[in-house]
């Protein structure tokens, strides 16, 4: 199972520049607050997307539910 | 089987939400939700008084398939404004929260209340602690 550890490393190599700071009480749902220049100028449903694209097929699946927040620096 | 060319369901999906100006695909019910997320996503939508059409997921699991592929969205819930997807639970909770969903929905936001705990509706829960 992935730990908050996994998905912060997976969420900043998939986002050059992004900082992500991620909290699981359980290792299966997983709170995220990603921070990231590449955001500039996407709406929120891009946005997500772009952190979404680090866990092709995983999401809803071995991680049950990632609760996003993503800014902008 | 999403590759065949006749796609009853995804067909079904597409249609519900062309005809549907705001249409919500969740787990379970908005009088029964089966997932906190979903639950809370009602809950906005409740909250604000705006009529919307909900899809249960859960019933058949390639709604969701057909769903995710059609809207490019992995996760449940999924709200559709106008044919639009507008977003899952965190983003419509967000907007709920500037205001911005009200406006989307073309109602009036008395003031906003916390989605944690909607005053329609039953409390979140996970689909887990249903099953026994």
């Amino acid at each position: 199972m992935p730990t908050a550890e996994d998905v912060k490393a997976r969420i900043e190599a998939s986002i050059p520049g992004a900082t992500a700071d991620v909290e699981s009480p359980d290792n299966v749902h997983f709170n995220a607050r990603v921070v990231a220049e590449a955001f500039a100028g996407l709406t929120r449903i891009e946005q997500h997307r772009l952190v979404y694209a680090a866990f092709a097929g995983e999401l809803g699946g071995e991680i049950h539910a990632l609760q996003l927040k993503t800014e902008t620096p | 089987m999403s590759e065949q060319t006749s796609n009853p369901i995804r067909e079904a999906i597409a249609q519900a939400i062309d005809e549907n100006p705001v249409i919500l695909f969740m787990k379970g019910t908005p009088e029964q939700p089966m997932c906190g997320f979903s639950a809370r996503t009602a809950g906005a939508l409740q909250a604000l008084g705006a009529p919307f059409a909900a899809v249960d997921i859960l019933p058949d699991p390639r709604i969701r398939q057909e769903l995710s592929a059609l809207s490019n969205w992995p996760t449940i819930p999924q709200l559709f404004v106008n044919g639009e997807l507008v977003g899952g639970c965190d983003i419509v909770t967000e907007m709920y929260e500037t205001g911005e969903l009200a406006q989307v929905l073309g109602v009036e936001q008395a003031e906003a209340q916390p989605v944690e705990a909607p005053a329609v509706g039953p409390r979140p829960m996970g689909i887990e602690n249903n099953l026994r």
